[in-house]
């Protein structure tokens, strides 16, 4: 059964990418529509029916074996691997649904085009990838779906690729996420050689984290902590991968791709692979001092440092991929402090309300005729009523709404009140920076939210008249999967709470051997439920605050945000412009390494070495192209044969003289 | 006597001497026959050579078929394969008629271009079969005559200059080679590559005007062998002549020099350097990994920045050595399986991009990169197979690209983390100029006149694909056909180098204590 779950999708990429000439084009995209639903119902069969502690590992294919480096192509099923099989199989298959209706015109091609096979076969073989990152048992495998989703991110990314600014952001991901990758690299080579095993049955094991713990070794030239240096490096990969502070500049940039492809991979699914990977490595973190410290820094800046650019974008899916890069730095906090479940229950939620937001997103980007900018819509409600409602219990899930000291609200309200909450209790130093950097973050979720609602569907109509008059609902098939995630977004959080973070114990028990707790010195989730009720409720009160004031900004006061723009006119350019990090690459690495280019090959190349070389045989070399001006074809063969004469001669005499 | 090696290796040959005596005239009709024949002979070649696999023991790390006859003047011919060439022989085969393919369009002398690669392709599997240095060294330096000509007479404006600099880089190299040939006859008394791999050449250090020679003799000899494979690899700063013979060279001739007459090197220093004078590798192994690493960073970088598809090719090229020199000097497991993983792989992938440069060259006449834009308008097989390949060439995991970088990589870390931290830098960099490349060519829109009335590959350009395709997917996958076959082989040779080297550990460590 967990081999046809892998499998079906890339069964259904190839069928859609390589046999829809055969098959026509709408047979094809709903072969792998059906296929992928095939698999989101196995998905849930897996979910509901593991029981552990124990993983559930299925051996395919040996793969990479050389020396005492061994390892197989398998299929490990644990809690993480099935949290994240339903994630990624329902909204995937929802995706697909949604995007038989979304791609069914597109003005980027030409009329008669054969488009949508060619993005129905992507869209399934990024789920093929995903799907390998998640169930490997080993870090290869891992890495192999994660380039494998990169890959499939790069061509999505670019699937408009008639649009110069589409394949430059297609480039600069797959890049970004390379740099990544390096360090994710680094991490594999490092921790085979200080423990000889990549595979996680050997690896990811409290003596073997403990071990590492206490070893040093030379790392370029210092000596250092074995532990630290591996659980580093690893989590420079998922900077890269999950768009955090100084690996962030890509996601923003990869809303070029359709629509659906940002809610699937640039929301719910990829862009948490980082979160995924980090809490696998629970193992390794809990022994680890540094890293989980830097980890929880990091998280916490990019959620506020994210939060902070989405209150002035414009464009409608700019402002929810900040939300994105926001959130899941929400996650990496609770990564960080040791609340692994913790960070997991967001990463489960959040696919949820993301990727409605963002299918909503689509939704009203198709009734406006392809128009992104806000500025543009208004009073939208009338108009595509359900797309509204959607949208709104998007918004009341991310900003988390709920009753405060009580179970009850909106899944972001559970799972990210769950977050701070244990970002607090993890005490003093950088978690308490941790605390109160999320709280911030939560009153700016709340304002660009409720700032993009009120932009959209209240207010005046702006921008074209046409555009507005001929706004019309979606098709049902786009509108089907807005429903169904409006159901995880409303009660996921609450149906799933005593699992993720109830009573420590239970969410252990839970979890089975897919997380890992140090006792000595993690009680972070027991704690967590003890914090002071104005922890408790500081969310909430952020959250109202950010309300009130977009609702002040953007329905009372409507000149109001033009009037502060204006007043804090660099403040508003500074987060207009993503804090000048894609000006400030630019001036560091990419034209320095452009020029080097050029340098090395002119210059190095050019002069230095054919220069030096050419000099060296400048006393050959004139008599040769004195030859060369007059050497026809012809007498190229007479070269050839003196020559081979030559060395038939030489060797022949060497022999001969040598052994006489 | 099996003399299976034999037929493989003159099988080619026999075609060519069929084209000089039997082929009269250049008339079309001739000019098909030439390329039918040269295409019949190296398929032939191909299907023979399959029973060398079948034949082949893998459990058996030493030289299988072996043949030894006495040769003209006292000397031996004297061919075998083990785990470690065998593969480069079948690589060799398996492209030649896929290469023979990308000739189809030539209409200018055929009868001889066919000659050539018949010739050329005897010498280059007698180069991974021959286990006697005479032999060797006669191959090895006759194989660059028809490389010379090819693109000397078949290749693009410049051919004379480009084909003068790749035979006097390479022929000057082989000099000290020759040399050391010589010393290594007097010393041992045998030209028996077998014998020799087992011959212990003096290691004491020694001075030699004033300078402490570490590694002594060995050395010294491992030296001269180095300036010839380094040249043929080629490794950094020897390199410039490969863009230029690239871009010079036909498609066909830019095949074969990517995919197997690059090998060469490689091949060398497992055949040669490290089983005979191990001391001298051992001596000489961080200088060896520093001038990979630089060479993976340098070219990638100046790849970035080419204007001509097939230069930018090159320098990719060279890159892709600088892993193979870096895994064999890291002097592991990982690092010599991955070296040779390295090399096959790259004969798959670098053969198939030149390809894809040839498709488009037949049809423009041109390789500059700014010439080109929106061809995935009208070439989507094209820009499928063109994207597999550069990704595959950026080392994607799946695909055959990724198991040789993954295994240098991790024996270079092994071996010290500063080489490894610098030459994964070369993962990132790569993506950028392969991307870019891709770019440029195959996406954006098709605005440019002249490629308005462009047409996708044709059924043999399709057929040459396929296979390339099917071994890089395969061996990404299941890499284990490779590195089951070479494993025992490779376990000799590290066991033998790792005898030959305790005793020089404290040694060594005592001279070059940076050695980390």
């Amino acid at each position: 059964m967990e081999t046809i779950l892998l499998f079906s999708p890339l069964v259904g990429a190839l069928l859609c990418g390589f046999g829809w000439r055969m098959l026509g084009e709408n047979v094809a995209t709903y072969v792998s529509t059906a296929l992928l639903f095939l698999t989101a119902t196995l998905s849930w069969v897996v979910f509901l029916t593991y029981s552990g502690p124990d993983a559930h590992v299925i051996p395919l294919l040996k793969w990479v074996e050389s020396g005492t480096l061994s390892v197989d192509w398998a299929i490990r099923i644990d809690r993480l691997t099935a949290i994240m099989l339903v994630v990624i199989t329902t909204v995937s298959s929802l995706v697909h649904l949604y995007s038989i209706g979304y791609m069914a015109h597109d003005e980027n091609f030409p009329k008669g085009a054969s488009y949508r096979p060619r993005f129905f076969a992507y869209l399934s073989f990024f789920t093929f990838a995903m799907l390998m990152l998640v169930t490997a048992d080993n870090l290869l495998q891992m890495f192999f779906g994660w380039e494998g989703v990169g890959v499939a991110s790069y061509l999505l990314i670019g699937f408009y690729y008639r649009k110069p600014s589409a394949n430059a952001a297609a480039i600069k991901a797959f890049v970004v996420n390379r740099v990544g990758d390096f360090g994710f690299a680094l991490g594999i080579f490092a921790l085979f050689y200080l423990t000889d095993s990549i595979n996680f049955d050997q690896v990811l094991n409290p003596h073997n984290a403990e071990a590492l713990s206490e070893r040093t070794f030379m790392f370029l030239s210092w000596e250092m902590n074995a532990l630290e240096v591996i659980t580093f490096l690893l989590f420079v990969g998922a900077m890269g991968k999950s768009a955090q502070l100084l690996l962030h500049t890509w996601l923003p940039d990869a809303m070029e791709g359709p629509t659906p492809v940002s809610a699937l991979i640039h929301a719910a699914t990829m862009v948490t692979a980082g979160v995924f990977m980090m809490s696998r490595m629970a193992p390794l973190l809990e022994y680890a001092t540094f890293t989980p410290d830097f980890i929880v820094f990091i998280g916490a800046s990019t959620a506020f440092f994210a939060a902070t650019i989405g209150l002035v974008q414009n464009d409608i899916k700019r402002v929810i991929a900040y939300s994105t890069c926001s959130q899941l730095g929400y996650m990496f906090v609770a990564v960080g402090i040791g609340a692994y479940p913790v960070a997991m229950f967001h990463l489960f939620t959040h696919a949820f309300f993301k990727a409605m937001l963002f299918l909503g997103a689509g939704s009203v980007i198709t009734a406006m005729h392809h128009e992104q900018d806000m500025r543009k819509y208004g009073a939208l409600r009338k108009k595509i009523p359900l797309t509204f409602w959607a949208m709104m219990i998007g918004t009341l899930a991310i900003t988390g709404v709920g009753i405060p000291l009580t179970h009850i609200g909106f899944a972001g309200f559970i799972s990210k009140d769950a977050i701070i909450e244990s970002s607090f209790a993890a005490g003093a130093g950088v978690s308490r920076y941790g605390f109160y950097m999320l709280v911030i973050a939560a009153l700016f979720t709340s304002f660009y939210s409720w700032r993009l609602i009120f932009m959209t569907f209240f207010g005046k109509a702006r921008g074209d008249k046409h555009a507005h008059e001929h706004a019309h609902e979606s098709p049902l098939t786009m509108l089907i999967p807005l429903g169904v995630l409006a159901l995880g977004a409303i009660f996921a959080g609450m149906v799933w709470l005593p699992n993720f973070f109830g009573e420590a114990e239970q969410v252990q028990e839970w979890f089975g051997v897919a997380t890992y707790f140090n006792h000595e010195t993690n009680h972070v989730l027991h704690e967590a439920h003890l914090v002071p009720s104005w922890v408790k409720t500081a969310p909430f009160w952020a959250m109202l605050i950010g309300f009130v004031i977009a609702w002040y900004f953007y329905i009372v006061n409507p000149n109001a945000p033009k009037a502060l723009a204006k007043n804090q006119r660099h403040l508003h350019a500074f987060l207009m412009n993503k804090w000048y990090f894609d000006e400030l690459y630019d001036l560091i690495f990419v034209r320095p390494v452009k020029r080097l280019g050029y340098f090395l090959w002119k210059k190095g190349d050019g002069r230095v070495i054919d220069g030096t070389i050419d000099g060296i045989a400048m006393g050959i070399v004139p008599w040769f192209t004195k030859q060369a001006a007059k050497a026809q074809s012809g007498y190229l063969f007479h070269y050839a044969f003196w020559m081979f004469a030559g060395v038939v001669a030489l060797v022949t005499w060497v022999s001969i003289g040598g052994a006489g | 006597m099996d003399s299976i090696l034999s037929v493989v290796t003159f099988l080619p040959l026999l075609g060519a001497a069929v084209l000089l005596v039997f082929l009269r005239g250049d008339g079309e009709f001739e000019q098909r026959n030439a390329k039918l024949v040269a295409l019949l002979a190296t398929s032939l070649t191909f299907i023979v050579s399959i029973s060398i696999y079948t034949k082949f023991d893998p459990a058996n790390a030493g030289f299988q078929m072996v043949e030894e006859y006495k040769w003209i003047a006292g000397l031996n011919y004297k061919v075998g394969v083990d785990g470690i060439s065998i593969l480069f022989v079948l690589l060799t085969t398996f492209l030649m008629p896929i290469v023979i393919l990308a000739c189809w369009g030539v209409s200018h002398r055929v009868k001889e271009y066919m000659v050539m690669f018949l010739v050329l392709e005897t010498m280059m599997i007698a180069v991974f079969t021959a286990l006697d240095l005479v032999l060797f060294y006669v191959v090895f330096e006759a194989g660059l005559i028809p490389m010379f000509l090819i693109v000397g007479i078949w290749g693009g404006k410049d051919r004379v200059y480009a084909a003068f600099k790749f035979f006097l880089y390479t022929l000057l190299g082989s000099v000290l080679m020759l040399i050391a040939m010589l010393v290594m006859w007097y010393d041992a008394g045998t030209t028996d590559i077998p014998t020799l791999m087992h011959h212990q050449f003096a290691s004491d250090n020694f001075t030699l005007l004033g300078i402490t020679v570490v590694g002594g003799l060995q050395t010294l000899l491992f030296l001269a062998f180095f300036a010839s494979f380094a040249v043929k690899m080629p490794m950094w700063p020897v390199h410039t002549w490969l863009p230029d013979a690239h871009v010079q060279a036909p498609t066909a001739g830019s095949v074969v020099l990517a995919a197997i007459l690059l090998k060469m090197g490689g091949y060398g220093f497992l055949r040669f350097s490290l089983p005979m004078f191990p001391v001298g590798a051992e001596v000489m192994s961080t200088f060896v990994m520093t001038i990979s690493v630089i060479a993976i960073i340098y070219t990638s970088l100046v790849a970035l920045m080419q204007e001509d598809m097939k230069k930018l090719i090159a320098y990719s090229s060279v890159a892709h050595m600088g892993f193979v020199t870096m895994g064999i000097f890291a002097l592991n497991k990982q690092g010599l399986d991955g070296a040779i993983y390295q090399m096959i792989s790259h004969g798959f992938i670098s053969g198939a991009l030149f390809l894809g440069v040839g498709v488009i060259y037949d049809r423009m006449h041109t390789r500059d990169i700014d010439a080109y834009g929106g061809l995935v308008m009208r070439m989507p097989a094209y820009a499928l197979i063109f994207m597999f390949f550069t990704m595959a060439n950026v080392g994607l995991p799946g695909t055959s690209g990724f198991v040789g970088e993954f295994l240098t990589l991790t024996a270079a870390f092994k071996a010290n983390t500063w080489i490894a931290f610098g030459a994964t830098t070369g993962v990132i960099l790569s993506a950028c100029y392969a991307l870019w490349l891709y770019r440029r060519v195959v996406f954006g829109d098709l605005i440019k006149e002249s490629l308005k009335t462009i047409t996708d590959m044709t059924a043999r350009e399709k057929m040459m694909m396929a296979p390339l395709v099917f071994f890089t997917l395969l061996l990404g996958i299941y890499p284990a056909l490779v590195l089951d076959l070479i494993g025992p082989s490779v376990d000799a040779l590290l066991e033998n180098f790792d005898a030959a080297t305790a005793g020089m550990a404290h040694a060594a460590s005592a001279i070059a204590p940076a050695t980390h």
